[in-house]
């Protein structure tokens, strides 16, 4: 496979671009950049924005994990990593988010904070918070210019008087920086807040849009709100108002996936699987200790 | 009496224009579309003044450009020539040489617009209150309790039921609609108004309500209007003030009483004369 293809699949031009649109997003935290995204050796939708930031960054140096929906080994996520390591030679890949230095990742922000060496790659299937409220283009950029937000606002308003509360599940619309608003990809509300004053860059790459654009590190991100009706993540309280614990690992402070059992009950287990495995590794270290 | 607005020499030209476009258009020679070229000559020339609590009418058959005067003025088009002067307490506005995000400060602020079809001015997608709210939003009203209290305010005083604020305008009536397109218009409200034929095509009574109501939010706050129409009973009603405009141009202009009992241009006549 080495032979004729460059380090990183992608000619040094390519990633050139890839790498100056990336310091552009940087710099103006929360504008979506234009680029050229070039044809990959997978359909568009598939992480083909989020590929092409990871191969334009990495270094025989770095130690790569990729994640879909929180998890190592779910098909996406595998056939991501297997295509990395083949197509740069050299690298270490890992699922242990601690010894990585560049994270892809779909649908979920790891739940062990990030550090400030760390890079988190988002792979992003709409950047365009305003296109649920205005079909043309041309006018989301003057809008985005003018940060005039008040219809995705109105959206919300909406919401309260239909539901008594927000609605949105994830793509939460997010302020960058007071002026930006960036759809933060498909990750659940109990991940924003992870955005904001993150210690580690995140980047975010559409593909088939071709967007690429960042929320640096230590950058104000504030999801839309009103001042009387406040953000809130998920709730995983049961019907009595305790928390859920993931049946696997315990943990009660995670994002928790629902699985149906076969008799119909439901099984509530951590989103992120490397979280769950550490806790999982940790109370079994707790209790050989006790047992000492 | 404060002055509020001065427009002087405005003129909008559809097509590229041509040196003879002006001398060759307009009530004389009878045609806005200019023979030599094919460019139409909407308005030419328009100038007037406006002042606190003024309500202003334009008259003039379909195609006269009195629409095209308001929506320049309220940034839906852009004028080829002239200026506009929007005076604030301390700061005076040269309409069309700021920048669009001053603008749309001033459309969403300070201007009111009320068009004859309730689909331009409304988003039919959300709901009555919804509509209202969008304007508070786009004036950085940031609390919902506070935006949902406003909407209901203004929605009792434009007479809709509060019951229906939450139902989408596409399930109202025409008067209604323009019921709430009048409730969002004064959402901020704005000291000055934007009238576009606001009764034509509804029927007699409905049309009575809403010009009074118009009446009595203009005695209440003081708001200044610009009123277009071709219903002389709106203009005899509502304004102090009128231009006739023909083919562009305006043809007379004063007092709508002397306007309407002495006509002197020939076509003021004809159409007072018509009128039952």
């Amino acid at each position: 496979m080495s032979a004729g293809y460059n380090f990183g699949f992608l000619d040094e031009h390519a990633k050139k671009e890839v790498r100056r649109a990336i310091l552009k997003a940087i710099s103006i935290p929360g504008y979506q950049v234009p680029y050229s995204s070039r044809e990959m050796p997978m359909g568009r939708g598939f992480g083909t924005g989020g590929l092409q930031l990871t191969l334009s960054l990495i270094g025989a140096n770095d130690t790569l994990k990729v994640i879909d929906q929180g998890s190592d080994d779910s098909v996406n996520a595998v056939n991501l990593r297997q295509f990395i390591e083949m197509t740069c030679p050299g690298i270490d890949t890992t699922t242990h988010l601690s010894e990585a230095t560049l994270i892809q990742s779909r649908h979920r922000i790891p739940e062990t904070p990030l550090k400030p060496e760390q890079v988190l790659v988002l792979q992003v299937p709409y950047p365009d918070p305003l296109v649920v409220v205005e079909p043309s283009e041309d006018k989301r950029k003057i809008m985005h210019g003018e940060a005039d937000y008040a219809r995705l606002l109105v959206k919300l308003y909406e919401d309260i008087v239909k539901f008594d509360e927000i609605t949105i599940s994830h793509r939460y619309p997010t302020r960058i920086n007071d002026h930006y608003v960036i759809d933060p990809s498909p990750i659940p509300r109990w991940d924003v807040p992870k955005l904001d004053n993150s210690p580690a860059l995140v980047l975010f790459g559409a593909g088939r849009e071709k967007k690429i654009y960042a929320v640096p590190p230590h950058t104000k991100g504030e999801p839309l709100a009103f001042e009387d009706v406040p953000f809130r993540v998920e709730s995983f309280n049961d019907a009595q108002g305790k928390r859920r614990a993931c049946a696997r690992c315990g943990a009660t402070d995670s994002f928790l996936d629902e699985f149906m059992n076969e008799d119909g009950s439901k099984r509530y287990q951590c989103s992120d699987s490397d979280y769950c495995d550490e806790t999982l590794q940790a109370s079994k270290m707790t209790e050989a200790a006790t047992y000492a | 009496m404060r002055k509020i607005l001065e427009v002087s020499n405005l003129s909008k030209i559809y097509g590229k224009g041509c040196p003879r476009c002006i001398e060759s258009t307009g009530p004389e020679a009878d045609t806005n579309m200019c023979p030599h070229c094919g460019s139409v000559v909407a308005i030419h020339d328009v100038s007037f003044d406006l002042h606190e609590g003024e309500i202003l009418g334009l008259m003039g058959e379909s195609g006269s450009g009195k629409s095209t005067v308001v929506k320049n003025l309220y940034f839906d088009q852009t004028p080829t020539s002239g200026e506009a002067r929007f005076f604030e307490e301390d700061t005076t506005h040269e309409m069309f040489n700021l920048n669009a995000a001053q603008q749309r400060r001033l459309r969403n602020q300070r201007f009111g617009m009320v068009y004859q079809n309730p689909h331009l001015g409304l988003n039919f997608g959300i709901s009555s209150g919804g509509n209202i709210a969008e304007r508070l939003l786009m004036n950085d009203v940031s609390h919902y309790g506070e935006i949902r209290e406003r909407a209901k305010e203004l929605l009792s005083r434009t007479e809709v039921l509060l019951s229906r604020m939450d139902e989408s305008p596409a399930a109202f009536s025409g008067g209604m609609q323009q019921r709430v397109q009048i409730a969002k218009a004064l959402a901020t409200n704005p000291p000055l108004l934007y009238l576009d034929e606001v009764t034509t095509g509804l029927d007699l009574s409905v049309q009575a309500r809403i010009l009074d109501l118009i009446l009595e939010i203009q005695q209440e706050r003081n708001t200044a209007m610009i009123v277009v129409t071709h219903d002389l009973g709106v203009i005899r009603l509502l304004t102090g003030r009128a231009l006739v405009m023909k083919y562009g141009r305006v043809i007379e202009s004063g007092l709508t009483d002397q306007i309407l009992e002495d006509p002197q241009h020939a076509y003021t006549q004809r159409l007072v004369a018509s009128a039952l």
